[in-house]
């Protein structure tokens, strides 16, 4: 708090030493946010070099003395990826996420421009449903959506999957783009309209290419939640050549659980993607997360 | 895309209620409407409306194969509450089973995840790495709870060549400690490692709160003579009270639906000692087949968190009001 103070204070010249002396003031910070950093950082980083060692490496030391030894290989990787089917299950989780993502971001787009500048019967009551909606847990559609898929043999392809991911992505896109879309100013929707621009014109070349921070946020969102999703694929997708990589690394625990190179090497495959989206576009990330706070 | 105006836009992103347009006076409704709604709002139909019901109505009834078969009115309910030692059992000191489990989630999960967040959010406010401190607490947020409970199995792991934790006390302990295989451990280490994955969020939420209070105010209390106690306690703590608790809201949302990293870590064990609400309702009914019960188990979840969309409705509502 006192920082707040301090910066407040216009800056003049500061000799070297007095500059020491300031950071020195900040030792016990300094060091707190040191442990801080390090209990977040040791076990990724672990489970990072340790994908990269040789098995008979990882049985006798521990991954923190491999920088002593340096060795390490890509052995690990192109075992997980061909010999256990990694790749087929990146694949997977790939043909997965990238509709279950497209489609919401589409009709949740849709559906916010109909609850934001459209008006029709009932639309605050319906808004009011669409947020009630927002806590129902996909457990309770379990048992209904399983009796329901199984005569369309839907379970067997991905198209459960992309129904389900995509039902239970709605309420939430549609919350967080309507809430964007009403701050749009409307002197410029209601002039469009008076120069004869249909709704779906407006849609089209105002309300989305304004709103495009939003809706990226929300897609990203969306991607990364069905990326990282187990429990849908464990239950819509039944055929075992279609898992994702979530179900593979699960089953890869439950069957070798000591195979601690496998595990490391598919769980580092299974982090990179996140990771990627994560570092080039954290400010949309982070944004997309705080707002799916209420998801 | 430019930084700057991405920025200003992103900035807009409501992040609570906002007022919807009135319908101007005279203005008919408009008949496009159906081309825009008719799609999401059938799925939303077919794929949570009509789930919701079928569950609420399954779970009064036996239930075989998801069907309607015998009405047995609350039996699933009593069963669960009084005859499942897994899900509820009061019997022992304290009490155990997955109800339990989700009450200690939801008390120890909820406060340091909280509490923490907030100490690095403070601390990280006064160094000049605050970012990269925020991205390195914030990351495990953006990865799978498969992968993080396969991080956690490595720390956690009984050989000490393996587990970083077992490594770190090898010295006094002499012997790996196993973690996730034993009872009275294995709690804690999951919910530990819960905390982990969440803290970035509660610190990236706080900070912009704490970032938000004017520093005049601040100013202004010090210049009439408050502490640093009295201005943390008289001002920063009440001025982030309601960042602190739709916070909180949305960690007990996260407890209610906690499973992947149950399901992956510990299989809800050992025994069925780390279970918890939602891994009662995947395995009673997918592996299980006890359809009617695993349904009783859906509503429970869902019950808990009908509070939860009451206040939601709640905040929207009063934010109408003008």
């Amino acid at each position: 708090m006192t920082a707040v103070a301090e910066e407040q204070v216009p800056a003049r010249e500061r000799t070297t030493s007095e500059r020491i002396v300031r950071f020195l003031n900040k030792t016990p910070i300094h060091v707190a946010l040191g442990i801080i950093a390090l209990i977040w950082l040791a076990p990724t980083i672990g489970l990072f070099v340790t994908s990269f060692r040789p098995r008979s490496d990882i049985q006798v030391t521990g991954w923190w003395e491999s920088f002593l030894q340096f060795r390490f290989t890509l052995a690990n990787y192109s075992e997980v990826l061909s010999g256990q089917g990694m790749l087929q299950a990146f694949i997977n989780t790939l043909l997965i996420a990238v509709p279950s993502t497209l489609i919401p971001v589409a009709l949740a787009s849709m559906a916010a421009y109909a609850f934001s500048w459209l008006h029709f019967p009932f639309r605050d009551g319906l808004f009011l449903l669409v947020v009630a909606l927002l806590m129902i847990p996909v457990q309770v559609a379990f048992i209904p959506l399983l009796k329901l898929f199984a005569p369309t043999g839907l379970l067997n392809s991905y198209g459960a999957i992309w129904l389900t991911h995509t039902a239970f992505a709605l309420p939430f896109g549609i919350f967080l783009l309507r809430n964007f879309f009403i701050t749009l100013p409307r002197d410029l929707i209601e002039a469009a309209r008076i120069d004869g621009s249909s709704t779906i014109g407006i849609f089209r070349t105002i309300v989305v290419p304004l709103s495009v921070p939003a809706i990226a946020a929300y897609g990203i969102f969306q991607f990364l939640w069905v990326w990282n999703d187990l429990l849908m694929a464990l239950v819509f997708v039944q055929d075992g050549s279609q898992w994702p990589m979530t179900k593979a690394i699960q089953n890869l625990l439950s069957q070798y659980g000591t195979e601690w190179h496998l595990l490391a090497a598919g769980a580092f495959l299974l982090m990179a993607v996140p990771l990627i989206v994560f570092f080039s576009l954290q400010r949309y990330f982070v944004q997309g997360l705080l707002a799916g706070s209420v998801k | 895309m430019t930084a700057g105006p991405a920025d200003e836009t992103l900035n807009r992103l409501p992040l609570g209620p906002v007022k919807p347009t009135p319908r101007p006076a005279g203005r008919r409704y408009d008949k496009s409407t159906l081309l825009f709604l008719g799609v999401p709002g059938l799925l939303m139909a077919v794929f949570l409306v009509y789930p919701t019901i079928y569950t609420i109505a399954l779970s009064f009834n036996r239930g075989r194969r998801g069907e309607f078969t015998e009405w047995v009115g609350f039996q699933h309910y009593i069963n669960l509450l009084t005859g499942d030692k897994s899900f509820l059992d009061v019997t022992t000191f304290p009490p155990e089973g997955a109800i339990w489990n989700n009450l200690l989630w939801a008390v120890f999960y909820t406060s340091l995840v909280i509490f923490l967040g907030l100490i690095v959010a403070v601390l990280a406010s006064r160094v000049r790495y605050e970012s990269a401190i925020k991205a390195v607490v914030f990351l495990p947020m953006a990865i799978a709870a498969t992968a993080l409970a396969i991080i956690w199995n490595f720390v956690y792991a009984p050989d000490a060549n393996i587990g970083l934790l077992n490594a770190i006390l090898d010295p006094l302990t002499q012997q790996g400690i196993s973690w996730l295989g034993n009872p009275s451990l294995v709690n804690a280490a999951l919910i530990a490692a819960g905390v982990w994955g969440s803290v970035g969020f509660a610190t990236v939420i706080l900070s912009a709160a704490l970032k938000s209070i004017p520093s005049e105010i601040l100013e202004a209390a010090r210049v009439d003579g408050a502490t640093e106690r009295q201005v943390f306690f008289g001002i920063i703590i009440p001025m982030v009270s309601l960042p602190i608790s739709v916070l909180a809201v949305t960690l007990l949302v996260n407890v209610v639906k906690l499973f992947d990293l149950i399901y992956v870590l510990t299989n809800g064990g050992p025994g069925v000692k780390s279970r918890v609400i939602a891994f009662t309702m995947y395995f009673e009914s997918i592996p299980g087949g006890q359809f009617g019960r695993g349904a009783a188990v859906a509503v429970i979840m869902l019950i808990l968190l009908l509070p939860i969309m009451a206040y939601n409705i709640r905040r929207f509502r009063s934010s109408r009001v003008t």
